[in-house]
């Protein structure tokens, strides 16, 4: 059993993101932002990025798109365009590989879930449910997307250049999703660490019962979820926002200093010690 | 989970007999227990277009001497239209147990919403009749099956119109049959019809109020309760849009909503937006569906679509 880790001389404790480490038997963890970079699966393949493929998606179902791109990974292939993908569902999952993958068209739901590792170019839009569980990579979207875009998400960047459902990043336990345009409601339901950009408006219920993590908003809010407080964003925080969204060529309305910062009040952490009636105070 | 779609022409016609069965059928992992379709073609004149069966698809298999109760009942409908003044213009052929007619009647005897609603009432009192739907533009399919299925059996490729609903269900609440099915009639009311994908939790409870105003229920499916709603707003004077915009607040649980009327296509979403539907719209078409890749299956080339928003009510015209 793995030993919970004195992070207090981690990076993101420097840029005032994570303030304290959450208790409990759940909280445990056993890789550092550090480590993850450098790990790679024993089954990975070897691949080379200026060796090119493409698959025409459009009379194959989505099982078999996948597993072309799983075969032309393994002849070394490190660049795949994917072409006519139709919206179908499912597309691009799984992926433990560094890999630059384009989709040229929209995928369907489930897309691009459970990755660790590639760099994914979408030129159209995702259904519901993108990049659910990543692990690590970019997934870079052009258009608009789907509800709980980006849900439990565990690292890597995921970004949205277009507007997005409701419940965007629901359950995210780290890494970090930009939209550029606006979200629905419930977004950063339940979060648990990370960071969300939202460069346009915020439906209702923003940050509803999040437990950690930050949430940046550049347009309106239209309500605050239960336990989600404003907070302030400091020059580190600043610094970085500017670069992240330089990075993928875009940038906050009136300044990242003037995005809104919201993050957890902490109130509901403690429910395990809480009576019922305590509970309704706190509430 | 359900599957459900939609689309509207504006300013022109189109196959939409064979666009709805493509979008249908790309939803067929939504729900393979029944499929339904409202389509709207071009009224001819003051004709009446009206869909009803007489008999379950299950009876038709189990059923003692059905054939025989069939033709009786089929016998006794077609007795009460000539009764109320009306001539079956032309009988088209759906099934054994479901029928097409044209209607036409004499002048007057069918404008007001009191007779209308008189002359449906006293044609669904024949044992084991259902009026699947009533108008000058709508016509409305269901049964058991998936979308090619349906669609062939009735003969939908090739309807032109300008509109259409749809849905692919999968039984969650009530029993798998042809009663259950979507689309809904917003009975008594001409050409309006309501497909759904959801669950409504105060069904009961506004269902025995609608009751008490005189409404009428013929399933336990609470998706029915849309229809019956809605029909009972615009009874009370609504507009179709204020109708929906109210059943945003008045319906409790998690839906979002297609209704069509004689030249219009409206779509509602529930405060949490927890059931998905993605818009396609431009100059000339729009399309609405569960999934995307529906709306995929009739442009095969690169669209621009988005999801509608929490609490959203959207109507377009023809």
């Amino acid at each position: 059993m793995a030993q919970l880790k004195d992070d207090s001389a981690h990076k993101s404790y420097e840029m005032g993101l994570h303030t304290e480490q959450l208790t409990g038997r759940s909280q445990q963890r056993f890789f550092s932002a550090e480590e993850s970079d450098n790990f790679t699966y024993p089954q990975a393949f070897v691949v080379d990025f200026d060796k090119t493929a493409e698959i025409d998606a459009a009379e194959l179902e989505g099982p078999a798109v996948n597993l072309r791109i799983r075969e032309l990974m393994g002849e070394g292939y490190g660049h795949i365009v994917v072409k006519n993908p139709l919206a179908k569902h499912s597309l691009g999952v799984g992926i433990l590989n560094r890999l630059k993958l384009d989709f040229e068209g929209s995928l369907g739901y489930f897309g691009c879930g459970l990755v660790d590792g590639p760099n994914i170019r979408i030129s159209g839009r995702v259904g519901w449910s993108c990049a659910e569980n990543m692990m690590a990579g970019t997934i870079v979207i052009e258009k608009n997307a789907g509800s709980t875009f980006g849900a439990a998400i565990r690292g890597g960047d995921l970004i949205c250049k277009g507007d997005v459902g409701s419940r965007t990043g629901i359950d995210q336990k780290g890494g970090t999703i930009i939209v550029g345009g606006r979200t629905g409601a419930f977004s950063g339901f339940m979060m648990q660490r990370g960071r969300m950009i939202i460069l346009g408006d915020a439906g209702i219920n923003l940050g509803d019962s999040m437990y950690d993590g930050t949430i940046y908003v550049g347009g309106k809010i239209a309500g605050l979820g239960v336990d989600a407080v404003p907070g302030e964003i400091n020059d580190v925080e600043a610094a970085w926002l500017e670069k992240k969204l330089a990075t993928f060529g875009l940038e906050a309305p009136s300044g990242v200093k003037n995005l809104q910062k919201i993050v957890s009040g902490k109130q509901l952490w403690n429910y395990d010690n809480l009576e019922p009636a305590e509970k309704k105070i706190v509430l | 989970m359900c599957g459900i779609a939609g689309l509207i022409h504006r300013g022109t016609t189109g196959d939409v007999g064979s666009e709805m069965t493509s979008m249908l059928q790309a939803l067929k992992h939504r729900g393979p227990d029944s499929t339904g379709f409202a389509l709207y073609g071009v009224p001819r004149g003051s004709e009446l277009v009206m869909r009803f069966k007489v008999a379950e698809q299950e009876e038709m298999r189990h059923g003692f001497d059905i054939h025989q109760q069939v033709r009786e009942r089929k016998a006794e409908v077609d007795r009460r239209i000539e009764a109320r003044g009306g001539t079956i213009v032309k009988e088209e052929p759906a099934t054994d147990y479901a029928f097409h007619y044209r209607l036409q009647f004499t002048e007057g005897s069918m404008g007001q919403f009191e007779e209308f609603k008189r002359f449906a009432d006293y044609l669904e009192d024949v044992e084991g009749a259902e009026i699947l739907s009533m108008g000058t533009a709508l016509q409305l399919v269901k049964d058991l099956g998936d979308a090619g299925r349906v669609s062939e059996q009735y003969g939908l490729p090739g309807f032109k119109g300008t509109h259409a609903i749809g849905h692919t269900r999968m039984a969650t609440e009530s029993d798998v049959d042809i009663r259950s099915a979507h689309p809904y009639w917003a009975y008594p009311f001409n050409d309006v019809a309501v497909v759904h994908n959801g669950q409504l939790t105060n069904y009961w409870g506004s269902r025995r109020a609608l009751e008490r105003r005189g409404q009428r229920f013929m399933s336990n499916c609470d998706s029915e309760l849309i229809a019956v709603y809605l029909a009972d707003r615009i009874e009370q004077g609504d507009e179709l849009e204020d109708a929906m915009r109210r059943s945003i607040g008045d319906l409790d649980g998690v839906f979002t909503y297609l209704v069509a009327t004689g030249d219009h296509l409206g779509m509602a979403k529930d405060t949490m937006a927890a059931k998905p539907m993605v818009l396609y719209e431009s100059d000339d078409f729009v399309g609405v569906a569960s999934e995307e890749v529906a709306i995929r299956s009739i442009f095969k080339n690169e669209i621009d679509t988005w999801d509608p928003y929490e609490g959203e009510v959207m109507v377009w015209h023809n």
